[in-house]
């Protein structure tokens, strides 16, 4: 049974990546994404001075020979900065996409399947958030916990997984009528047995897409926080959002203490969603065109919108 | 029909009433609004105790909860806690009126483009053009809002100006007035919403023409759109009536519930441009710990989004015929 488990789920797999790499934009993406991924992974022995280090002597410095991307108000290197804010922004972006998504895909499973009470109370719960004032209850809860990377974690992930829970739901619905699930059952599979085993695999395409638009609208509300002085804030933790906020009175002068951290956040966002939609071409799943930034949206239109969470509010 | 609205009512009621709960007890455990005043050795102790009574500030939470709740229900906003007790309701008024004002405009201006962008793609499909909107949309999607306004700050406030040779800026890059301006003067009010505009329209514009561009798509691979061609019809025509029209119905029932949600989701753009609307009104009172006027904002904004939800659904029943009043 494992074993034939393993078969099935290899081939669409390998297919999904034949169909992936036929998108040539999406390959480019994916490695610009990796590229980005090394780098922050790397900071520590990539960039040439450590993130809080200040030279005093060389305050505002412009893009120079000893500091290629220039200096900020504290005689800190633009360039260190920068990669080391990398790596808070994408553990915030993966690390949020993907709690929201393990908790409203299971959220999903378990309403869709079981339906009926368990289900009303899960999408009662499910709806009330996501008629909430989303960003302004994101400022007050971030507000409130502090300034911590595992906090803002915190708050992106409590407040978005709701859109996936509803696209999981609606497939579960329809996947527990087929006969597959009724053979599994007529077979005495349990329940948490026919979630994961039987319906999990089909929603694979789903839940993929939904977590790489996830992590672009995670990058870009983290952005957003952290500019508004209300992400990572500790002293010298450098994250592309606070970069942008403590500086942007300086743009005039040090224009690239804006150009920097934004182009940073612009080149890894474009690639997430360049990948993102490589992986629902190749998924083939039916999506949402409003894509990646624009989340929390009520799926009318199309009732499978896996829209990332916050970036819709963010504006 | 009543039942089913009464019940809506009933949810929509408790829904806020939470919400009202969990921004007072936030505002309450975030700051003090009399910190200013308690760490002001001139004033004595005594005086200082005085005015923490005075906005009633020394009662327990739930009492204070309570009274601001009878009084917020009785349309009485009160007072702000700081700024000298100015009254809320004029506050509020004023930043509202902002927000709607750069909102309707941006979301206006944004459908429009976006729907003649998406079409343009959706009706030429492959060419050029499309794929020149679609990339173009790809960024509008993965630019922060703020970043672009910044950009757009230094561009209209500086590079341009000195591009051209004149006096920067091109554009006003803050604020809703030029200095010393006096009385209501369009020209001066429409240069200062160019920017905030321009921000969020690039992402609005983005999104709207991806869902003109799909729906528009599907509406064409109809059957009644095979249809129409079958009748004879011309293509324009049946681009035009059976197609664009069918397709508008997520895009403008979508602007309809942006409209709502953006109503507090402008915080970002208007701290950029210094635009005094309801995200800074938010933001300000959010700082100084002044529940009286950060409640009723927050009260606004959600009452905003389920007006607009409501707006939406009663819109998709007008323009779908399918849909009158089904399942919602």
């Amino acid at each position: 049974m494992a074993r034939a488990d393993r078969d099935r789920s290899q081939r669409p797999l390998a297919l999904v990546w034949r169909r992936f790499v036929l998108r040539r934009l999406s390959v480019v993406a994916l490695g610009a994404l990796v590229l980005i991924a090394v780098l922050a992974a790397a900071a520590d022995v990539v960039a040439p001075y450590p993130p809080g280090e200040q030279h005093l002597d060389d305050i505002l410095v412009g893009p120079s020979g000893d500091y290629l991307l220039g200096t900020d108000t504290l005689g800190r290197d633009t360039l260190s900065r920068v990669l080391h804010g990398g790596r808070v922004s994408l553990f915030v972006g993966v690390s949020v996409a993907v709690l929201a998504s393990v908790l409203g895909t299971l959220v999903g499973l378990v309403a869709g399947y079981r339906g009926g009470r368990v289900d009303a109370v899960l999408m009662r719960i499910t709806d009330t958030l996501l008629a909430l004032p989303g960003f302004m209850v994101v400022i007050l809860l971030a507000r409130i916990l502090g300034g911590s990377v595992v906090d803002v974690v915190l708050v992106l992930s409590a407040l978005g997984w709701m859109p996936l829970a509803r696209i999981i739901r609606a497939r579960a619905l329809a996947l527990r009528e087929h006969d597959f699930v009724r053979a599994a059952r007529a077979m005495g599979a349990g329940m948490s047995r026919i979630m994961f085993r039987h319906l999990l695999p089909n929603l694979v395409g789903e839940i993929t897409v939904a977590v790489s638009l996830a992590v672009a609208g995670a990058i870009l509300a983290e952005s957003v926080l952290s500019f508004l002085g209300l992400g990572v804030s500790q002293v010298h933790a450098a994250t592309w959002g606070n970069m942008l906020g403590g500086n942007e009175g300086f743009m005039t002068t040090a224009p690239w203490l804006v150009w920097v951290p934004g182009l940073a956040i612009v080149v890894t966002v474009l690639s997430v969603n360049y990948v993102g939609d490589g992986l629902r071409d190749a998924f083939d799943v039916k999506t949402d065109v409003g894509g990646a930034a624009h989340g929390n949206r009520h799926d009318r239109a199309e009732p499978q919108a896996p829209a990332a969470h916050e970036g819709h509010a963010s504006r | 029909m009543v039942r089913y609205a009464l019940q809506r009512l009933a949810a929509v009621l408790s829904i806020l009433t939470l919400i009202s709960l969990f921004t007072f007890w936030a505002a309450d455990s975030i700051t003090n609004p009399t910190a200013q005043i308690a760490v002001n050795p001139r004033i004595t102790a005594a005086d200082r105790a005085a005015y923490v009574e005075s906005l009633g500030l020394d009662l327990p939470f739930w009492q204070r909860y309570f009274t601001w709740l009878g009084n917020f229900v009785t349309g009485d906003l009160g007072t702000s806690l700081v700024n000298n007790g100015a009254e809320v309701w004029p506050m509020l008024r004023t930043a509202l009126a902002n927000t709607l004002v750069l909102l309707v405009v941006a979301v206006t201006l944004s459908v429009l483009v976006g729907i003649g962008v998406g079409a343009l793609g959706a009706v030429r499909r492959g060419s050029f053009v499309d794929y020149a909107a679609t990339t173009t949309s790809f960024f509008g999607l993965s630019i922060p809002v703020f970043w672009a306004g910044l950009m757009l700050q230094l561009f209209f406030g500086l590079y341009l100006a000195d591009w051209l040779g004149v006096t920067p800026p091109l554009l006003p890059t803050a604020g809703l007035y030029s200095p010393g301006q006096v009385g209501f003067d369009f020209v001066d009010r429409a240069r200062h919403l160019a920017l905030p505009t321009m921000a969020l329209s690039l992402q609005l514009v983005a999104v709207y023409s991806r869902y003109m561009r799909s729906s528009l798509l599907d509406a064409l691979g109809a059957e009644y759109v095979r249809t129409a061609y079958a009748k004879g019809l011309s293509e324009r025509a049946v681009v035009l009536r059976h197609g664009v029209r069918n397709a508008l119905i997520p895009v403008t029932t979508q602007a309809a519930l942006d409209i709502g949600l953006l109503v507090g989701g402008l915080i970002v753009t208007e701290q950029v441009f210094q635009y005094p609307g309801m995200g800074v009104l938010f933001f300000d009172a959010l700082h100084a710990g002044d529940y009286a006027v950060l409640l009723p904002v927050v009260m606004t904004v959600a009452m905003a989004v389920f007006v607009m939800n409501f707006a939406a659904d009663l819109l998709y029943g007008v323009l779908d015929p399918r849909i009158r009043r089904g399942t919602g």
